[in-house]
């Protein structure tokens, strides 16, 4: 597994970016430079109530405004629209984009208002006037889930949508039978990745066409179906531009009902709508909060530091309404046991509904705040043990030989070298040094402490949570696609078939096309389909475009490749197997003077057809369709699963500083050893990891969106939610290494979530360091300067310091 | 966030920007460099019917250096205080306040009158004025009058100023050459935000290092920025020994009203309040101590 | 609504606006340069940030009407005369200082702004004048490399 990678011509190459360019000069297009003739706006009505009846409406004040064109109210949007789709068995959760009836969160959308500038839209949102009724609410899942507390949706019965509780290997004899145990609780806050540019949506409704154009800033997996079939459209009539720039989303762009809302204004009014969220209305009622767990872990443990078993119970406050936001809690289960060997846990995974903005994917898919509880479960066992951490994790890393390397939950690890990762991280941090500027800081008087984390990152994304978390979906396919075309003037474009948030994929399928034809990248252009000219895609989720994009790509090449040297075997009346492909030129061996170029294949590709082998069809073009690798089975009855093909590997080694008197952290070093294995673009492989790691500091640090008692979401603006600037984040190091993944094309793994899966957990680690001298710690995030000064604070008293 | 509906009018001068305010009273706000009302006009926090635009007034733009006081009109761009080095060199406090406002397209908008007008009691340059004691001079079609800081700010994002007055001056003393100290900490959750807590001392020492002049201040810990005169005096005649110091922060520490919020618990605050007042009265006795 | 006259990008251009127009709506919807981009319209994201008068403001939190006569530079007019990228502009290509792109703009603005007032910042200095744009792709890693990269390069005498 870790034989060097084989030499590439182009992947693995600092290339610049394809993409670039446009947005350095201001010209990319973003869903808001969209402008349409005739184009008119949205604003939305919200719920200032968590919970409460609707008993009336009145719009005549609003409608009475010049300018204002229609105000749609839930009553009759819920009658002409479907409820989305729901991605557990709970069909009585019923979502709308309207509220009917009863609001279920402070924020939620009551009336749209659409006018002829979105300044008027927002002068007639303020005169339309709701009665509300208040009703009982529930903010703290705990409490949602007693016997009386108010139900979120009286229909479904309970506020639990879902909760199963799964026993893979003998992890009752593993607690017998081990040395020592502890539990404890671990609380993941409610961030988001909050892209700088919110949720936005263009709709055009063609009555003679009967097509409905969409420009959405989308991350979504089967966003056009989706949109149809809420919109009781057949899925030909809704065509999704995804050549718009989505400008960040790492999970959370997926806006169905924006989009199915702003679809059923323009077929409504005829005319083209736009939503483009403003900020309060993304964080308030955007829905797009992320993960936001407890998880009450107990470990069993033997004296040496080995790990005998896990038990993990997740509680998930997904908030009022569910998408596919239960399934965060499924994803992990294909790397429960994160990289350690670790052969018996239960897993209990509880998704509760609350009175709270719903929930949405971020970065990760759920895995982020598992690795968290992980990590720290490992601290502590070192902590108890006083063992180094670096030994506990050694002890318990799965090592090189052992791939692939099935775990407890039924996934196969693919490959990795962990202690070899680790050990690069510790070198490039300068581990000894590091801890000598640690100790020389506590010396000083300071809190200093050293964060390590080794966390693993599934990648390649299929769906298998969703039959694991759903016994009436037994969707197995998870494909993607890519079309190579080569014009008659010798030029390659490949057509890829989703939109993209700066994952750089127009330069990952030119790097891969150019390395399988052996031509230059940079002369290959990549455009984006819309729905009705795509080929089936499951869109850039679950870090899988290098493998499932990249692979397509070449899978489309080698098929035009197949196609030219089938080509010039013909003419130069040899076998195939005799023709060499050099730079897209086909030859008889080495022989020149019995050689095709690329110019003159192409032109009898496409206009000689007496030239042409039988059975060829002319022009050239080739379509490739891939299934995700290891793909295809459904759960076991225990609930065993292949869940995602590749597994990406990182160790952080950060050192962080706090402030004892003012309890302010300070990271002076941050180091992180990863390992994707084949990188197809570096440049853009790291770049992903450090804003990953940003985003981690984020989440471990600074971001909350925090609940007042009284259920109003009290960090809706950038005053208060607070994501950390060029300040707060370090410059950070990568120390790369590779083991390539056996499953795909070029040993490729997937690397879109890289950095935010064990960077809060590298900072939980260092923080909990830090105060190890204070004998407290934290297991909360974020781990705010309140937080930080409490345990202080409380640490001084409990030592009768003053 | 679009704001309500306003009518706007610049105003050439002072005096019609008076007259436009007595005309159109509560229903009128002033705007200079807009970096706080328009976020709360963004959200229709604040939605005034007339927005009158004082920035380009020309009067309203200058500074100069007065042998007993900086004045500084309302006007004048919180970049100038990073900019020209004589604002510093006659007030360093100033020069001290200003690496921890905001961000430099906010400093480069933002006016050193706005800043006190909106009165946020987080806000750096409140509370150097505070601290200071200075002067500020409004101006309405009634006359013009002096407030001193003390009866200046009233509470959080409220000011003596009537609806019908325009800050146009502020005026702040000039403590002369000598071994003068100053210091200006704070502590935000991020570079650039509001202080949670900020404290500013500015100390005057004899050859022999006696303190013979002390001025200390307080942001973010009680309803508006706040000075300790009594408490400053206590520490004239002193070394700025520790003890000395300890006891100040001691007595501050009970003295302060803070708040709980979001970010800060109103025990965080005072803790702040307590800590950050030790720091800089020993950074401004250290920096005077480096004086001859 | 109020008729006004700016320089925008060196170029005179007048518009009708309401007073509650805003300028970075000013110039996106009026002016269609789509450049310039709307993160927050509250003053603290730095997306829409613009030179005015040759200093970088925050463009969301000025009205249209109030910048009348001045002059504004939107990232559209960044560019060598030749309509070629700039320097900056081609080292954030050289060193991948963006991802998704939309706050690109605004990095762009503060850094020329940084670099026309300080050729050899150093990297506090740089994280200083981006210190009020927002980006949540990059990690901050690679655009403060371009920063650092075009400051080389202009130091080694490239305009």
């Amino acid at each position: 597994m870790s034989a060097p990678p084989k030499q590439f011509r182009y992947i693995g190459k600092h290339r610049r970016t394809k993409e670039d360019p446009r947005f350095v000069t201001g010209t990319g297009s973003f869903v808001a430079d969209v402008q349409l003739p005739g184009m008119k706006h949205v604003a939305l009505v919200a719920s200032p109530h968590p919970s409460a009846r609707i008993c009336a409406i009145r719009i005549d004040a609003a409608m009475a405004l010049p300018g204002v064109i229609a105000v749609v109210t839930g009553a009759e949007y819920c009658a002409a629209t479907e409820s989305h789709l729901v991605g557990v068995d709970a069909p009585a959760v019923r979502r709308y984009a309207l509220a009917n009836d009863v609001v279920r969160y402070a924020g939620e959308w009551v009336a749209a208002v659409v006018a002829e500038s979105r300044a008027l839209a927002e002068d007639a949102a303020e005169l339309v006037e709701v009665n509300y009724e208040p009703l009982p609410f529930v903010m703290d899942p705990e409490k949602a889930v007693t016997p009386n507390a108010p139900l979120v949706h009286p229909t479904h019965g309970s506020n639990v949508i879902f909760q199963r509780t799964f026993s893979w290997g003998p992890v009752e004899q593993r607690f017998r039978e081990a040395d020592h145990q502890l539990k404890f609780r671990a609380r993941w806050a409610r961030s988001a990745t909050v892209p700088i540019e919110t949720f936005g949506v263009v709709a055009n409704w063609h009555r003679a066409t009967g097509i409905l154009d969409v420009w959405a800033s989308i991350q979504m997996p089967k966003f056009p179906d989706q949109i149809a079939r809420s919109l009781r459209l057949p899925g030909n009539a809704v065509r999704v531009h995804f050549d718009v720039d989505v400008g960040g989303s790492y999970g959370v762009k997926r806006g169905i009902k924006h989009t199915v809302l702003t679809g059923y204004l323009a077929m409504k009014l005829g005319v083209p709508v736009r939503l483009i969220e403003d900020r309060l209305e993304n964080m308030r009622g955007g829905d797009m909060h992320g993960p936001d767990r407890i998880f009450d872990m107990q470990v069993a443990f033997d004296r040496d530091g080995t790990i005998r078993g896990l038990k993990i119970r997740a509680l998930d406050d997904v908030g009022a309404y569910a998408g596919r936001s239960p399934l965060q809690l499924g994803k992990p289960v294909g790397a429960i046991c994160g990289p350690y060997q670790i052969d018996a846990i239960e897993y209990e995974p509880i998704s509760v509904l609350t009175n709270k903005t719903a929930q949405e994917a971020v970065r990760g898919f759920g895995q982020a705040p598992t690795n968290y509880a992980l990590e720290l479960t490992i601290d502590r066992v070192a902590a108890f043990l006083k063992q180094d951490r670096i030994a506990i994790r050694r002890r318990n890393l799965i090592r090189a030989e052992q791939f692939p390397y099935l775990i407890p939950s039924g996934t196969t690890y693919d490959s990795g070298d962990y202690h070899t990762v680790l050990t690069k991280a510790l070198d490039a941090a300068g581990y000894e040094a590091l801890i000598a500027k640690r100790d020389a800081l506590r010396r000083a008087g300071n809190l200093a402490g050293i964060g390590i984390a080794t966390c693993l990152e599934p990648s390649g994304g299929n769906s298998s949570f969703e039959p694991l978390f759903n016994p009436k979906n037994d969707t197995t396919t998870w494909m993607d696609s890519c079309l190579v075309r080569v014009d008659l003037s010798g030029a390659i474009t490949g057509v890829m078939n989703t939109s993209t948030a700066g994952q750089g994929h127009e330069t990952l399928v030119s790097t891969v096309l150019g390395e399988v034809l052996e031509r230059d990248p940079n002369t290959i252009r990549v455009v984006h389909a819309d729905s009705l000219n795509a080929l089936p895609s499951n869109s850039p989720v679950g870090s899988r475009m290098a493998i499932m994009l990249g692979g397509a790509a070449a899978g489309a090449a080698r098929k035009i490749k197949d196609a030219l040297i089938v080509i010039a075997a013909h003419n130069l009346g040899v076998a195939a197997s005799e023709i060499v492909y050099a730079d897209g030129n086909c030859s008889v061996g080495r022989d020149a003077t019995k050689r095709l170029t690329w110019d003159q294949l192409v032109e009898i590709a496409h206009r000689k057809f007496h030239k042409l082998p039988a059975g060829l069809e002319p022009g050239l073009q080739a379509k490739f369709v891939w299934e995700v690798p290891t793909g295809g089975a459904l759960p076991t009855a225990e609930g065993r699963i292949q869940m995602y093909p590749c597994f990406s590997f990182e160790a952080h080694v950060v050192l962080v500083e706090i402030d004892a008197l003012t309890a302010q952290p300070r990271i002076l070093k941050y180091t992180c050893g990863h390992d994707c294995g084949v990188m197809i673009s570096p440049d853009i492989v790291h770049g992903m990891t450090y804003g990953g790691i940003a985003h981690g500091i984020g989440a471990a640090l600074y971001e909350k969106f925090a609940f007042t008692d009284d259920g109003q979401l009290s960090s809706g603006t950038f005053m208060d939610y607070l994501m950390p600037s060029a300040h707060e984040v370090p410059s950070l190091a990568i120390a790369d290494h590779c083991t390539p993944s056996p499953l795909t094309t070029f040993g490729q793994k997937g690397s879109g979530e890289a950095g935010y899966l064990g960077a809060p957990a590298a900072l939980a680690s260092a923080i909990n360091d830090a105060l190890s001298p204070l004998a407290t710690s934290i297991e909360s995030l974020p781990m705010t300067r309140l937080a930080l000064f409490e345990k202080i604070e409380a640490a001084r008293h409990h030592k009768g310091i003053a | 966030m679009k704001a309500a509906a306003f009518d706007y009018s610049r105003a050439a001068s002072v005096e019609e920007a008076c007259a436009l305010l007595a005309r159109h009273g509560p229903d009128a706000r002033l705007i200079a460099g807009g970096q706080s009302l328009v976020p709360m006009m963004a959200m229709r926090l604040v939605r005034p019917a007339v927005l009158v635009d004082i920035q380009r007034i020309a009067s309203l733009n200058e500074w100069r250096v007065e042998k007993d006081f900086l004045c500084i009109s309302a006007c004048v761009r919180q970049n100038v205080i990073e900019r020209e080095a004589a604002l510093s060199e006659a007030v360093p406090l100033l020069g001290k306040a200003i690496r921890w406002i905001g961000h430099v397209q906010t400093r480069n908008r933002g006016t050193v009158g706005g800043s006190l007008a909106h009165a946020d009691p987080s806000a750096e340059l409140p509370l150097v004025v505070a601290t200071l004691g200075a002067q500020c001079i409004v101006r309405s079609f009634r006359g013009e009058r002096t407030i001193g800081s003390e009866s200046f700010f009233t509470g959080p994002m409220s000011t003596a100023l009537q609806a019908d007055e325009c800050l146009v001056e502020i005026r702040l003393p000039i403590w002369g050459a000598g071994r003068i100290g100053t210091s200006f900490e704070e502590v935000a959750i991020r570079h650039g935000d509001f202080a949670l807590v900020a404290v500013a001392a500015q100390v005057a020492l004899n050859a022999h290092g006696v303190c013979e002049r002390a001025a200390l201040g307080v942001g973010g810990a009680a309803p508006a920025p706040v000075a300790f005169p009594d408490l400053s005096r206590h520490l004239v005649g002193t070394q700025l020994d520790d003890a000395a110091m300890q006891a100040i922060a001691d007595t501050l520490a009970k003295r302060v009203a803070p708040m709980s919020d979001l970010h800060a618990s109103a025990a965080y605050r005072r803790h702040l309040a307590h800590t950050l007042t030790l720091r800089t009265l020993r950074a401004a006795r250290d920096e005077a101590l480096t004086r001859s | 609504m109020h008729h006004i006259t700016l320089k925008v990008n060196g170029v005179t251009r007048s518009g009708e606006v309401n007073a509650r127009t805003t300028l970075v709506d000013f110039l996106r919807d009026t002016l269609r340069l789509t450049g310039t981009h709307v993160g927050c319209e509250h003053g603290i994201c730095g997306a829409c940030s613009v030179l005015l008068d040759g200093e970088p403001v925050r463009s969301c939190l000025i009205f249209a009407v109030q910048v009348e006569g001045q002059s504004v530079t939107t990232v559209e007019g960044l560019a060598k005369p030749d309509g070629s990228m700039s320097v900056l502009q081609d080292s954030f290509c050289e060193t991948h200082g963006l991802q998704c792109g939309y706050c690109t703009s605004g990095m762009l603005i503060a850094a020329h702004a940084l670099l026309a007032s300080n050729a050899t910042p150093s990297e506090h200095a740089i994280r200083d004048a981006i210190g009020g744009n927002l980006c949540r792709c990059t990690g901050y890693q690679q655009i403060v490399e371009a920063i650092q990269l075009a400051a080389k390069r202009r130091a080694g005498g490239e305009r």
